[in-house]
């Protein structure tokens, strides 16, 4: 089409040669300092291969004279926030876990801190939510195991449940009573009766009665005569709502019969002091969490008037 | 632009130096208007940043302040939130419907006047006509090779440029923070690296745009100049050459020789000298107009000289041009401005600007919104109730502290607690104090008994404990585990 090309009458420049429904276009020089940025832009270029990795090799990309890589810039990054947040870390680890909440400010960093390392270590067992699965507690429910305030949960999370090489852990077993043949099938079935009727799931039978003799005798020791368990053994409350391994006829009978040895790591030799500090906050702001003893008798005078004013 | 020659011949390049352009000096009513415009638009971008208005102790005192570190655009009474930046958005439609409807009324207004670019380069002219001299001293100053006083006069020159940039970008960070304490901090090398950054490049682009690029900013660079040929129809204004009148072109002394063979036009290239962008508008409408109308100028006063009328180069409409050609009277004035197009756009550009002020005079500076959580949606308690927990922020958007009472719609037996209270002090409202001008966040948690409908839908509301009227309300839902077991 170039033979097409002609000189444009009012501006004087020549045409490209094509036509497009009699639209034409002009062959307008480019602005010379257009060609300028040009060159700027190769030398740049040049000026960036040399610096920064750039050309493949057979194995990775040359190195580049700054020896910059986005790895180590990741790695920088993260070191400087390290530095930045050690201050935090030393503080926690100097305060008293138990006048913690006396500084709300340093609490709240101690709480996103253990937001942070929880998806790291925890949710593989508790889930991203804390909400726990079967064996696995929901840590944001206001039943505990072995304890929900501060320093109980620290305790736990530096000594770990159940780890046999280890003399502070949180420790207790459960009896498999039928298949170590210490009940019989049918004392089990009354049992369960017995424990489905405590939690509210079942109306009183004459299974239910039988159940409450062998509950007396087998599990009151640890479970406490009305059922509501004990702290210092982790032995669960069986009235409330909340079950970890459920409380339907099947799971139950099971649990009697094989008996539950859940296990969680200790990770006071696996996280530093104050990692351990941050997740114990984190989990206690979870909307469970327990204030100490000795607060607590503070806190019920306290809400007793405020209760008060409020009806 | 070009001569016969070149039309016949072109010669073939793919690159082209710029051609230069040494506008001359000229006096009239279209200059007079552009320093007026100048001094106007150059005196509120300076002045704004300094004009001071009191908020109270919590909020800023600077009239006008674009505050992007705490996220708040202060603008005289009006105060905008990031989330309001609608109104913003509102602003550049605005702005963007004003260019519109002045270049459909009045052509290219906004390019020979206003535009930064414009004044800008006008400005640096100026300080290149009084250190260099007019049109012919620059040519000649061009051409010169270099020596002492060529090698002064271009650092004079560039010197007073710099200055004059360096105070363009020193203006515009006074937008950003404190004007008073952040010259302060500039100069003392206390302020930001942002700030320098910023003043450091605006310097450099307006040096380089006003001092070298000018005219090809406009002819390569900005794309409205191609907005506007296609805004622009045969009722809009633009700079016209009446070629019908000025045709052919001839000496004063070729016209009295040859009586009547020539056109008013007596070739004197005075229009071609005033021209900033360095163009001859006898060859008609162009890109490179930017409708300055200093041709005008310099053309009646040429006229004035020989004898002639007036307004051989003129602001006339495209109709009105065919209308003188074929001898008759424009238009009346009124009926070229008052057209369907400009009334629309008129129209359009009010009623954004109305409702927007409507809108503003009507926000309530108190805000409500919660976000239920959703890992897990709920959690069972250890009476059997369900706890639904909620990620509350309350905007107080005032500036002063304020007390707040967040309620709830009600639920079958539901309660609600913040993190900072417990489930045994819970009830049905809570009340909590905000910071001035900012957000509160809290959790809040809401339990109820176990048994109802899997999802039930509740709102919560948050009232001022100053003043009733002032409330906002965000629909929330809680929800239960499907079956009891």
């Amino acid at each position: 089409m170039s033979e097409n090309k002609r000189v444009d009458q009012p501006t004087g420049t020549e045409t490209v040669g094509h036509e497009w429904d009699g639209i034409e276009e002009l062959d307008t020089p480019m602005p010379r300092w257009w060609l300028w940025t040009l060159y700027a832009t190769i030398i740049w270029g040049i000026g960036y291969v040399i610096l920064y990795p750039a050309i493949p090799m057979l194995n990775s990309a040359s190195e580049g004279l700054l020896g910059w890589t986005s790895r180590g810039e990741y790695e920088q990054a993260v070191s400087a926030r390290e530095t930045e947040l050690e201050p935090i870390r030393q503080a926690l680890v100097s305060t008293d876990i138990r006048k913690l909440h006396g500084s709300p400010e340093l609490m709240q960093q101690a709480v996103e801190g253990g937001r942070s390392a929880f998806k790291v270590h925890c949710v593989q067992c508790h889930g991203s939510g804390a909400a726990g699965s079967t064996g696995y507690p929901n840590l944001n429910d206001d039943d505990w195991l072995w304890g929900g305030d501060l320093e109980a949960i620290e305790y736990t999370l530096i000594h770990g449940i159940r780890n046999p090489d280890h003399d502070e852990t949180r420790f207790s077993q459960m009896p498999a009573f039928g298949r170590d043949g210490i009940l019989q099938a049918t004392e089990i079935q009354d049992l369960v009766s017995h424990v489905r009727v405590l939690a509210g799931r079942e109306k009183q039978s004459a299974a239910a009665t039988r159940g409450a003799a062998l509950f007396e005798a087998n599990c009151a020791v640890c479970h406490a005569a009305d059922g509501t368990g004990d702290r210092t053994q982790g032995a669960p409350n069986l009235t409330d709502a909340i079950s970890l391994y459920g409380l339907d006829r099947a799971s139950l009978t099971d649990t009697i019969t094989n008996s539950r040895y859940g296990v969680m790591p200790r990770w006071g030799q696996r996280l530093d002091a104050a990692t351990i500090r941050m997740l114990a906050a984190y989990v206690h702001s979870l909307g469970g969490g327990e204030k100490l003893p000795a607060l607590q008798k503070v806190a019920d005078t306290l809400n007793e008037g405020d209760g008060d004013e409020q009806s | 632009m070009s001569s016969p020659e070149e039309i016949l011949d072109p010669e073939l390049k793919l690159y082209e130096a710029r051609k230069n352009v040494f506008p001359k000096a000229v006096n009239g009513t279209f200059r007079r208007l552009k320093w007026a415009i100048m001094a106007i638009t150059l005196a509120i971008y300076y002045v704004t940043p300094w004009i001071r208005w009191d908020r109270g102790p919590y909020a800023p005192d600077q009239a006008v302040l674009v505050d992007l570190a705490n996220r708040r655009f202060y603008m005289f009474g009006i105060e905008i939130w990031p989330h309001e930046f609608y109104y913003v958005a509102g602003m550049l439609v605005m702005a963007g419907i004003g260019l519109f409807l002045v270049t459909s009324a009045v052509g290219r207004a906004w390019c020979g006047y206003s535009c930064p670019q414009t004044v800008w380069t006008d400005l640096f002219q100026h300080v290149e006509r009084a250190i260099d001299g007019d049109r012919n001293a620059q040519f000649k100053l061009q051409d010169a090779p270099w020596g002492p006083k060529k090698i002064g006069k271009r650092l004079a020159k560039w010197s007073v440029w710099l200055f004059i940039a360096f105070w363009t970008g020193g203006a515009w960070i006074m937008y950003f923070a404190d004007a008073p304490t952040l010259v302060v901090d500039f100069w003392t090398g206390q302020a930001a690296f942002v700030a320098y950054a910023t003043v450091g490049v605006l310097t450099l682009t307006t040096f380089v745009f006003g001092g070298f690029m000018r005219e090809q900013v406009c002819i390569y660079m900005c794309p409205w100049p191609r907005i506007q040929t296609a805004m622009m129809d045969e009722k809009s204004l633009t700079v016209t050459y009446k070629d019908w009148r000025g045709e052919p072109r001839g000496s004063v002394k070729k016209a009295e020789t040859q009586p009547g063979s020539f056109g008013d036009c007596i070739d004197c290239n005075q229009c071609v000298a005033v021209c900033p962008t360095g163009i001859d508008i006898r060859e008609g409408p162009q890109i490179g107009c930017i409708t300055c109308a200093l041709c005008i100028d310099a053309c009646d006063k040429v006229m004035d000289q020989v004898g002639r009328p007036r307004g051989l180069i003129d602001y006339a409409t495209l109709e009105d041009a065919e209308l003188e050609k074929a001898g008759k009277p424009h238009n009346p004035i009124m009926k070229t401005l008052l057209r369907p197009r400009t009334i629309l756009y008129s129209s359009i550009w009010g009623a954004i600007g109305l409702a927007m002020l409507f809108a503003v005079g009507n926000r309530t500076r108190i805000d409500i919104s919660a976000n239920h959580d959703r890992n897990p949606v709920y959690v069972q308690l250890a009476d059997g109730h369900v706890r639904n927990s909620y990620t509350v922020n309350l905007r107080n958007m005032e500036n002063r502290p304020r007390e707040m009472i967040i309620g709830m719609s009600a639920i079958e037996g539901g309660v609600m607690w913040s993190n900072a209270g417990s489930r045994k002090a819970a009830g049905q409202k809570l009340v909590t104090t905000v910071a001035p001008d900012s957000i509160a966040r809290l959790r809040l948690y809401v339990a109820a008994p176990g048994a109802g409908p899997v999802r039930e839908e509740f709102a919560l509301t948050v009232t001022a404990a100053d003043d009733a009227e002032a409330k906002d309300v965000d629909e929330v839902f809680f929800e239960r585990p499907e079956t009891g077991e």
